[in-house]
């Protein structure tokens, strides 16, 4: 990288977050940015994998769709199959249609061939849901899931305790109350699953400036710190980076 | 100081005692006996949660009942009542025009898991109570290490102090009003719980109303604690918002919440800025709802916030009585008027604790003593939103 591009990025992180003093957080608009930049760049390089859609959402249920000044919302990667019969299935994941009520399917979604279902003839096939909602509080994102059989039946947080890899399982049961709670969605206000975003602005912080993470554009150091996020919050929950995205720098 | 103080203690003191009279009514599709049993008459505490109720409510009802598992909720005229948002403030919400006693109905099966999340009792309340509590020390200090390390008995204690193992007390005043069945429910321990809570060192919000007041009432008397600092400091909101299309004089003539879809509610920290103004509860709505403050009343002076002289003309020995809230504003402006959001949308009430409160009160007074026990200040607004 030349030196020219170099400084460029030193000067818009300076002016996104004071670098040294930076404490891992994003604002809910820089989240935006960053998610639909990570969304376009996952499709453009997996597209065999189901991608992730922006779902907009009013602040207030009420409020006309030209008062959304300000859009928020939520990423979303729906159906998709988390039953790992063996370890080498984990990157096989792939969606089908269980035929369960969903509001924000992107259309795109059916375009994807199913010809690589993964097959069981030996349990059942357990399906996830993920959105990434920006959380106020915290000032991070935070991932929701909920879990359910073919037949649309919900998991319990036990049953998906069991789909997760073997490493946060482990830890689970220690930290139940500091990990996954059964919260409500924040815009769809129903039940579901959250990954607590405690510690996450405290990892971002080293992920975020341990790696190489020059860029010279806004979006793309928003994205990365998607990137980030997600390569240490998928883990938990059996979703890996797809390595061509970390590659492609 | 310790006067103002003291003042405080009473306000939460009020906060810690109020108290919803409820009238429980089991669903009829449970009744197996005739007659079908007659309403409990429970007095629950505002800042409790109704699944702690269940051990009261559970011994009048269980004779009747079909065989099967329990799995309890609670609806009020049809809408399946959230559990893990305070008593006090489902009824600020629901019920426009208070409703006393409040008629609930309690279903012992068919729990809505699709709308609720499931609940085991008191163990469920206990977890999302502390979870809220993280999120408020999060929002406060910038981290939750402090709930996170608490220790077990620590935890415990805050908690007992919370619910105070919700003691039942016979309470003959009330047998004698018709309610032969009334039972008082002790709210929390309030001493038990600020003592434990010290520990958890929550940074302070500055009481800009308390300060000013005594600031001015104790100059030249030596007291050197009140510096005038300016502080600034991010408060835990709830906020819940009811929005209504229809217009509407009498809050009698308002239509039921049928679906929890005509509300949102957020958790939004509220950042207090004071340049040279008290920071409002106006000032607190504007940045809570932005969309429905026109730049017109943006640009008004007089509604960014109420000048200092005009707060220090409040006599300290009001600050904590409710009835502060409802007369202050006689002599200042009428921001009620004056709270005309965009031309088409109207903030119609706002209620904290069960409290209407005027805009123009400090937000920091707010905060400091109409807390709930979690830290956060949940805040019931109802609006008229244009067609």
């Amino acid at each position: 990288m030349c030196l020219a591009t170099l400084e460029v990025f030193w000067t818009v992180i300076e002016v996104m977050m004071d670098v040294c003093n930076w404490d891992g957080t994003v604002s809910a608009k820089d989240f935006r940015i960053g998610a639909l930049s990570f969304a376009q760049k996952w499709e453009s390089l997996n597209s065999a994998f189901p991608p992730w859609s922006w779902v907009p959402c009013p602040k207030h249920s009420w409020l006309a769709s030209h008062e959304l000044l300000q859009e928020e919302g939520y990423l979303s990667l729906e159906n998709i199959c988390i039953s790992r019969p063996n370890e080498e299935d984990i990157d096989q994941n792939s969606q089908t249609d269980p035929g369960e009520e969903e509001t924000s399917c992107s259309e795109k979604e059916d375009d994807i061939d199913d010809a690589t279902l993964v097959q069981s003839n030996h349990h059942e096939l357990h399906y996830c849901d993920f959105h990434v909602v920006y959380s106020y509080t915290f000032r991070v994102p935070v991932l929701y899931l909920r879990a359910y059989c073919s037949d649309g039946r919900p998991l319990l947080l036990d049953e998906i305790e069991k789909e997760l890899p073997a490493c946060s399982s482990k830890e689970l049961p220690e930290t139940k109350w500091a990990f996954i709670t059964q919260e409500e969605h924040p815009y769809l206000k129903r039940p579901w699953y959250k990954l607590h975003p405690c510690g996450t602005s405290e990892f971002m912080k080293l992920l975020f400036l341990g790696g190489d993470t020059a860029q010279p554009k806004l979006e793309v150091v928003l994205e990365l710190y998607l990137l980030s996020w997600f390569s240490a919050v998928g883990q938990v929950v059996g979703l890996t980076i797809p390595c061509k995205m970390l590659n492609d720098r | 100081m310790r006067k103002a103080l003291q003042k405080r203690m009473e306000a939460q003191k009020y906060v810690w005692e109020g108290a919803i009279p409820l009238q429980i009514h089991l669903h009829e599709s449970q009744v197996t006996t005739l007659p079908p049993p007659p309403p409990a008459l429970i007095l629950a505490p505002r800042i409790g949660y109704l699944p702690l109720l269940v051990p009261l409510i559970k011994p009048h009802f269980r004779s009747t009942l079909p065989p099967g598992v329990d799995t309890i909720w609670f609806e009020y005229r049809g809408l399946p009542l959230k559990w893990y948002i305070p008593t006090g403030v489902l009824f600020d919400l629901l019920c426009a025009e208070p409703e006393r006693p409040w008629n609930i109905t309690v279903h012992f099966r068919g729990y809505p898991g699709n709308v609720l999340i499931p609940c085991d009792g008191e163990d469920s309340v206990k977890w999302s109570f502390i979870n809220s509590l993280k999120e408020a020390a999060y929002i406060i200090n910038g981290n939750c290490k402090n709930v996170m390390n608490m220790s077990q008995s620590d935890q415990l204690e805050l908690w007992h102090s919370v619910m105070n193992e919700h003691v039942q007390v016979d309470c003959p005043a009330i047998e004698k009003c018709l309610f032969k069945f009334f039972r008082l429910v002790l709210a929390g321990n309030l001493e038990a719980y600020l003592r434990v809570s010290s520990k958890l060192k929550l940074a302070t919000i500055e009481d800009e109303y308390t300060s000013l007041c005594s600031s001015k009432s104790q100059q030249g008397s030596g007291e050197t604690d009140f510096t005038g600092q300016v502080k600034t400091g991010r408060v835990p909101v709830r906020l819940y918002v009811w929005g209504l299309s229809e217009d509407f004089d009498d809050l009698e003539d308002i239509s039921q919440v049928d679906s929890w879809e005509k509300i949102s509610y957020v958790n939004r920290p509220v950042e207090i800025h004071k340049e040279g103004k008290c920071f409002t509860l106006h000032d607190a709505m504007k940045n809570l709802l932005p969309e429905f403050f026109s730049d017109e009343s943006l640009s008004d002076s007089k509604l960014a916030g109420v000048d200092f002289e005009d707060v220090q003309k409040i006599p300290s020995e009001d600050v904590s009585s409710n009835k502060v809230v409802e007369d202050r504003g006689q002599n200042a402006y009428e921001h009620r008027e004056a709270c005309y959001i965009s031309s088409s949308a109207e903030i119609k009430l706002i209620r904290i604790q069960g409290i209407e409160p005027k805009l123009e009160i400090p937000f920091s007074w707010l905060v400091n003593n109409l807390l709930n026990p979690d830290h956060f200040l949940h805040i019931c607004v109802c609006v008229k939103v244009p067609q």
